[in-house]
């Protein structure tokens, strides 16, 4: 029992060896870590977390960025889209347009051709019919002076005739 | 080179405890022997080894051999089979002054070198006049300073690699398992307890929370040393806390402690006990790692011991399922300690540099009342 009280004792009871030896052994190790090691591994921790927060916040900013480009894209579709319609539009009345004027262009020709041949056709007409005429006057003169050489040919069918005439004119 | 440092560290153990069985539940006549005539010789008041001169082991020797501290490095074996590896020895007399020896030179004990003996892992000289201070490379300084090398060597090595690789690219090996164990030491225990002031205090409580952690495993290794088990070693600890608690205390906190908000009439028990509480608080700290280490390593020995206090192996397979839980509780209570530790470092320091806002409203308070 004895001897267990010795080791009792030498448990709860500092060494003084020892507490010198810890002072000295610990406050050079922090020396030694807080310059080589702590502090070089602190900051670079804390420069790769700023460095992550900063990404993150970039990356967020992109991201709205995005968003806003996007939406600016949209509105410049639209726009385009809008425009073409127009264009579109304006093509197919351009389009009308110049059907419609080819139309009244092409019948006021065929007016203008459709006319000038009616005008031709009255102008042969009259003309044929002039000729006509005069070839007829000429053929009445003709069978007229042959009448009248056979009627007056002898001197009974002279006074045939004057009969005739006195008849019709009676006395009146 | 991971696996090999295990293999050994396992083939140690095993042979250890393998050693430690035989020579002890079956000592040879031989040995037996030789121990006894030992112990007459010397006439040494604890059992050399722990065996008692009938050949029964006494387990409370042997339980204290290994949670004090040695001059020897004992690695297995007993009587003339040990393995121990004599460690350097500085003494200084106020007669003879510095003396440098190696502790081989009491060959266990058993001889004296000069004026000098060997008892109870105690210098003591034969003059009655001479008083010795023992300042020797015991077991624990040793494990001290290979600890302090081996984190002086980690986190150097771990701060390179910051160095080499950038901070852009993501750690690895080494530098990822303890860059958790960093910034938990920073972030959940530095600045959530101190606050904006924290970054002063950092390094020391990364020291304190690493070389606490590294010998308290190590002091798990059956051949380590218990040196966060030693009351010498806690006292330093808590001693550097006090100091810097106190030294960073700002106004609030000595008004506190001198002027504490209340009546006037309670002062003079207050004060007394707010003082005392300067020291209670680290002398807590001291304790509870000393007793929490200790008491680990004693139970585990204790368990083991019931193998040769029933002189049975049957009883073996209790005490190794017993001794794996308590080794496996063990490993958490070495890291729990080490946590506890720099936690309630950081709390201390923290009251003493926190804005004590409450403070000077009370004192204010007074004032109108006066």
């Amino acid at each position: 029992m004895n001897s267990l009280f010795i080791l009792e004792a030498s448990l709860i009871k500092p060494g003084i060896g020892l507490i010198v030896w810890t002072s000295l052994v610990f406050i050079l190790l922090l020396v030694l870590l807080g310059k080589y090691a702590w502090k070089p591994i602190l900051s670079a921790i804390k420069e790769r977390e700023e460095g992550i927060n900063k990404a993150l916040a970039s990356a967020e900013e992109a991201k709205n960025e995005m968003k806003e480009l996007k939406s600016a894209n949209e509105i410049i579709l639209t726009q385009a889209r809008t425009e073409r319609d127009a264009m579109l539009k304006e093509a197919r009345e351009a389009k009308d347009a110049m059907i419609n004027e080819a139309k009244v262009k092409a019948k006021s020709e065929s007016d203008r051709i459709l006319a000038s041949a009616r005008e031709q056709i009255t102008n042969e007409k009259n003309a044929a019919i002039t000729e006509l005429k005069n070839q007829v006057a000429t053929l009445s003169i003709e069978i007229a002076e042959k009448i009248l050489k056979s009627e007056l040919s002898s001197d009974d069918k002279q006074k045939a005739l004057v009969s005739n005439l006195m008849k019709d004119v009676n006395l009146n | 080179m991971g696996k090999r440092t295990l293999f050994l560290v396992v083939v140690l153990i095993i042979s250890g405890l393998f050693s430690g069985k035989i020579s002890a539940s079956e000592p040879t006549e031989h040995s037996r022997a030789e121990q006894d005539s030992i112990h007459a010789a010397s006439n040494h008041a604890p059992a050399e080894h722990g065996q008692t001169k009938n050949g029964k082991v006494d387990i409370t020797a042997v339980a204290f051999e290994h949670i004090l501290d040695s001059h020897y490095w004992h690695f297995w074996g007993e009587g003339h089979d040990a393995v121990a590896l004599p460690l350097p020895c500085i003494i200084y007399s106020n007669k003879a002054g510095f003396k440098f020896f190696s502790s081989g030179v009491f060959h266990h004990g058993h001889e004296s070198y000069g004026n000098y003996s060997l008892v109870n892992e105690e210098i003591v000289s034969s003059d009655p006049e001479e008083k010795v201070t023992d300042l020797s490379i015991t077991k624990n300084v040793m494990q001290l300073f290979i600890s302090a090398a081996l984190l002086f060597w980690l986190f150097t090595s771990i701060a390179k690699a910051y160095k080499t690789t950038g901070v852009t690219s993501a750690p690895k090996g080494k530098q990822s398992f303890f860059e958790p164990l960093i910034t938990f030491v920073r972030d959940d225990i530095a600045k959530d307890n101190i606050g904006a002031k924290s970054g002063k205090f950092t390094p020391y409580l990364l020291t304190v929370f690493f070389l606490i952690l590294i010998n308290n495993v190590l002091g798990m290794i059956p051949i380590g040393a218990n040196l966060t088990g030693n009351i010498a070693f806690t006292f330093v600890l808590a001693a550097c806390t006090l100091i810097i608690t106190n030294i960073n205390g700002n106004k609030g906190y000595w008004m506190h402690i001198l002027l504490p908000p209340v009546p006037k009439a309670l002062y003079p028990m207050m004060i007394p006990l707010e003082i005392l509480g300067i020291f209670t608080k680290p002398f807590a700290l001291m304790i509870r790692l000393f007793a929490n280490m200790t008491a680990g390593h004693i139970i585990v020995i204790s368990l083991i011991g019931l193998i040769f206090y029933f002189e049975t192996l049957w009883i073996s397979p209790v005490s190794v399922a017993f001794t794996l839980f308590i080794d496996v509780l063990e490993c958490l209570v070495a890291v729990l300690q080490a946590y506890i530790f720099t936690l309630l470092t950081a709390q201390f320091i923290g009251a003493a540099v926190a804005d004590h806002h409450h403070e000077e409203g009370h004192g204010s308070e007074e004032h109108a009342a006066h």
